[in-house]
C-alpha cells in the first residue's frame, strides 16, 4: 500500500506541474513544449484532469458494482463495505469530472452544459449514485441495504453498454473524438497528442487510479473500525 | 407446463385483485389526465412541434407509469401477503408473473395517452403507423421490465414514494431517449427502415433488463 | 410412512450485522414434532422463516430429504404449511376464493371442491366462504390460515404462536390437528407458551442473546 500511496503523490504532482507549466508552442521543440492544437490551445491542458478523473468515475463504479456482486454470492457485509466504499468516492470524483468538464465546456463550447452524450452518461451516472445512496438510506437493516443496493448497483450498471456504445453513435456529439467531430474541433486522443503530452497523460491516469486505490483502502479500513466500534457500543 | 399455469394463475390473481380494488388503475387514469390537461394548460393555443409533443408523450407514460406501477410489490409488503406468495411461488413464478402483469398494464396505460393525444393535439398525428406500432410495443416492455425490478426493490424500501421515480429514472433514459427518437420519426412520416436502429436498442435494453432482472430478482425478494 | 427429515447445520441468522440466533444444529424425523421456545425477541420467528424457506440464513444450512434424496426447495412448496399472525391472505377476496388462487399459483391447479369444503369446516368457516377476508375478525383470519396451510396435506407443518386470536373451540381445533400431524409428519411449533411447547417432543430453546454471544 505505502508503494500505491507514494507513486500516486508522485506521478500526480508530477502531472499538476507539467500539465500547467510546459508552455505551449507552435512548432514544439524538444520535451519541454506542447504542441498548439488549433481550437484547444491551453484548455487542451484540462485533457491531463478531466479525463483520468472521469475514468476513475467509471472504474469506483464498476468496483462497487463487482463487490455488490460478490455479497449477493458470499453475503459476507464486508463486501458491501468495499461496495459502498467506492461508490463513495465514485460519487466525489464523478462531480469533479463533472465540475471539470463543465467549466471547460464553457470556454470552448460556450456553455456549461450541452447534452453532449458524454455529458448526458455522466449526468446520468451522477444520478445513479445520487439513487443509489437515498436507496441505502431508505432501507432499515444492513443486510437489506447491502442486498438491494447490490442489486440496484447491478440493474444500473446494465445500462451503462447503452451509454458508452449506442448513445455517441446515434447522436452527434461535441466531444473531442465523438461522430461529428470535425477539425479543429477537438483532438482526437490518438491522432493529435504529442508524445510528451501522452507521457502526462498516461500519468495522470496511472496517478489517479492509484489515488483511487489509496483512499478505497483507507476507506475500507475507516468502515471497518467504524463497524467495529459500533459494535461494541452497542 | 405447470410453471406456466403457475404463472398464469398469479397473474390471474393479480388482476382480480386489481379490478376489485382499482389501485393501480385510478392513479394510472388521474395521472394522465392531469399531466395532459396540465401541458394542455401550458401550451393554451399554441402549436406544439411533433418533436415537443413526441417528448411530452414519453414525460407523460413515465411519470404516469411511476404513480402506478410499483403497486405490484409494494401492495404485497403493505398488505403482509409478501410472505404468503414466498411460502407458495417461487422466485421464478413470481418475477415472471409480476412481470406480464405489468406489461399488460403498462400497454394500456400507452394505448390510453395515445389516443387521449391523438384527441386533444391536432399536430400528434401518426404517419408511420408501423413505426409507432413497434415503439409503443418495445417502449412499453422495456419501460414495464425496468419498472418491474425497480418496483421490487423500492417495495422494501420505506420512502417508497419518492424513491421510485429517483431510481427509475436513471436506469430508463437509455429507453426514453430512444423510444423519443423513433417517436418522431412516427410523427415524421419516415420510412421503417430508418427507425432500425431505435428499434435495436429498444429491443436489446428489453432483453438486457429482462435478462438481468430475472437472474437477480431472487435477491431482492428473499431477505 | 414418507419418511422425510430435516437436518439443520450451523445455522445463523443475522439482522444489523449481530446474529439473532447462531450454532443451530439438530436433525429431525417424520413423525416427529420440535417446539421452538424463547423470550420476546429471542428469534423464534426468524428461525421458523428461515426453516420454511421464506428467509434465507446468514450461514449454515437446512436441507430436507426423503431416503436420503434432498428436496428442493420449489419441491418443498408443495409439502409445507405455515401459519403465523403475520402471514397474511388476500383481504380483496373471498376466504374460497384465497384458497382457490393461492393452490392454482402453488400447484397450477385447484384443489378439489371437497377439499376445500372439509377444511372450510374443519375451521368453522364455511358458511362465511364467500365473505371477503377484509371482513374477517382476526380469529376468523387466523382460522383460515389454518384452512390454507392444511389443503394440500403438507408433510411439514410450522406453527408461530399457533393459537394467538383464537378462541377456545378454535383452540381445540388447532389441537387436533396438531395431534394429527405429529403422526403425519412433521411438526414444528414456535412459542412461548409453555402448554403449547408440550405438544412437541423435541425442542430448541433461543437464548435470544445470539446463541453463544455474551
Ligand atoms: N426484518 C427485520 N429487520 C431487523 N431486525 C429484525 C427483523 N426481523 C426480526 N428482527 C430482529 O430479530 C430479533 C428476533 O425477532 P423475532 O421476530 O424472530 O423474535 P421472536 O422470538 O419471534 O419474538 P416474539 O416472541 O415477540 O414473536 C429481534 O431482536 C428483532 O428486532
Ligand atoms: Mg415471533
Amino acid at each position: 500500500m505505502r508503494i500505491v500511496k507514494v507513486l500516486s503523490i508522485i506521478l500526480i504532482t508530477f502531472v499538476l506541474i507539467a500539465g500547467i507549466a510546459i508552455p505551449l508552442a507552435p512548432a514544439p521543440q524538444g520535451l519541454f513544449e506542447f504542441p498548439i492544437i488549433p481550437g484547444l490551445e491551453d484548455k487542451a491542458r484540462n485533457i491531463f484532469y478531466h479525463v483520468p478523473i472521469a475514468w476513475t468515475t467509471v472504474l469506483a463504479f464498476l468496483v462497487s458494482m463487482w463487490y455488490g456482486y460478490r455479497y449477493l454470492r458470499t453475503r459476507s457485509i464486508d463486501d458491501d463495505l468495499k461496495s459502498v466504499s467506492s461508490a463513495g468516492l465514485g460519487f466525489m470524483l464523478c462531480i469533479l469530472a463533472t465540475v471539470t468538464g463543465s467549466l471547460w465546456a464553457k470556454f470552448n463550447w460556450g456553455s456549461f452544459w450541452n447534452w453532449d452524450p458524454r455529458e448526458t452518461s455522466i449526468f446520468v451516472l451522477l444520478l445513479i449514485y445520487g439513487a443509489y445512496f437515498a436507496l441505502r438510506s431508505a432501507l432499515a437493516s444492513d443486510e437489506a441495504r447491502a442486498r438491494l443496493s447490490a442489486v440496484y448497483a447491478i440493474i444500473a450498471g446494465l445500462t451503462v453498454p447503452f451509454f458508452i456504445f449506442v448513445l455517441p453513435r446515434m447522436v452527434a456529439g461535441l466531444h473531442p473524438g465523438a461522430k461529428g467531430d470535425v477539425d479543429g474541433s477537438g483532438p482526437v486522443l490518438e491522432f493529435k497528442m504529442a508524445p510528451n503530452m501522452r507521457v502526462v497523460f498516461f500519468s495522470s491516469l496511472i496517478g489517479f487510479t492509484l489515488f483511487y486505490i489509496w483512499l478505497l483502502t483507507l476507506r475500507i479500513r475507516a468502515a471497518r473500525l467504524e463497524h467495529h466500534v459500533a459494535d461494541q457500543h452497542s | 407446463m405447470s410453471t406456466i399455469a403457475r404463472t398464469w394463475a398469479l397473474v390471474v390473481k393479480d388482476a382480480r385483485s386489481e379490478l376489485r380494488t382499482r389501485y393501480a388503475m385510478n392513479a394510472l387514469v388521474m395521472f394522465v389526465i392531469t399531466s395532459v390537461a396540465t401541458i394542455l394548460f401550458a401550451m393554451r393555443e399554441d402549436q406544439a412541434s411533433p418533436e415537443l409533443l413526441a417528448g411530452m408523450y414519453w414525460v407523460v407514460v413515465f411519470f404516469s407509469s411511476m404513480s402506478g406501477l410499483s403497486r405490484i410489490f409494494v401492495s404485497e409488503e403493505e398488505k403482509g401477503t409478501a410472505l404468503a406468495l414466498q411460502l407458495i411461488a417461487s422466485p421464478k413464478v413470481v418475477y415472471v408473473g409480476k412481470l406480464l402483469f405489468n406489461c399488460g398494464l403498462t400497454l394500456l396505460l400507452t394505448l390510453a395517452v395515445t389516443v387521449l393525444y391523438l384527441i386533444v393535439f391536432p399536430g400528434f398525428v401518426v404517419a408511420s403507423f408501423d413505426i409507432f406500432a413497434v415503439t409503443w410495443l418495445l417502449g412499453s416492455l422495456g419501460l414495464a421490465s425496468a419498472a418491474t425490478i425497480i418496483a421490487a426493490i423500492i417495495a422494501r424500501a420505506n420512502t417508497r414514494g419518492t424513491l421510485y421515480p429517483v431510481l427509475s429514472f436513471p436506469v430508463l433514459i437509455p429507453l426514453l431517449m430512444t423510444v423519443m427518437r423513433s417517436t418522431i420519426r412516427a410523427l415524421a412520416g419516415e420510412s421503417f427502415e430508418n427507425a432500425f436502429g431505435e428499434f435495436q436498442v429498444l429491443f436489446s435494453y428489453l432483453l438486457v433488463m429482462t435478462g438481468g432482472s430475472y437472474l437477480l430478482f431472487e435477491h431482492v425478494w428473499k431477505d | 410412512m414418507n419418511g422425510i427429515r430435516l437436518q439443520v447445520t450451523d445455522l445463523r441468522r443475522d439482522f444489523n450485522r449481530r446474529p439473532v440466533f447462531q450454532g443451530i444444529s439438530f436433525a429431525l424425523d417424520a413423525p416427529g414434532s420440535l417446539a421452538v421456545t424463547g423470550l420476546n425477541g429471542a428469534g423464534k420467528s426468524t428461525l421458523i422463516k428461515v426453516l420454511a424457506g421464506a428467509i434465507g440464513p446468514t450461514t449454515g444450512t437446512v436441507a430436507y430429504q426423503r431416503a436420503g434424496v434432498p428436496i428442493e426447495i420449489d419441491a418443498l412448496r408443495h409439502e409445507l404449511g405455515f401459519v403465523s399472525p403475520y402471514l397474511n391472505l388476500y383481504d380483496e377476496f373471498s376466504a374460497e376464493e384465497n384458497l382457490r388462487l393461492l393452490s392454482r399459483i402453488r400447484s397450477g391447479n385447484e384443489p378439489a371442491s371437497v377439499t376445500i369444503e372439509r377444511r372450510m369446516k374443519q375451521v368453522n368457516l364455511w358458511n362465511r366462504r364467500h365473505d371477503d377476508v377484509g371482513t374477517f375478525s382476526s380469529g376468523m383470519k387466523q382460522r383460515l390460515k389454518y384452512a390454507f396451510a392444511l389443503l394440500h396435506e403438507p408433510t411439514v407443518l410450522m406453527l408461530d404462536e399457533p393459537t394467538s386470536n383464537l378462541d377456545a373451540e378454535g383452540i381445540a381445533v388447532v389441537e387436533a390437528i396438531v395431534a394429527e400431524q405429529k403422526e403425519r409428519g412433521i411438526l414444528i411449533v414456535a412459542t412461548n407458551d409453555e402448554s403449547e411447547a408440550a405438544w412437541c417432543t423435541a425442542r430448541v430453546h433461543l437464548s435470544g442473546s445470539g446463541g453463544n454471544k455474551r
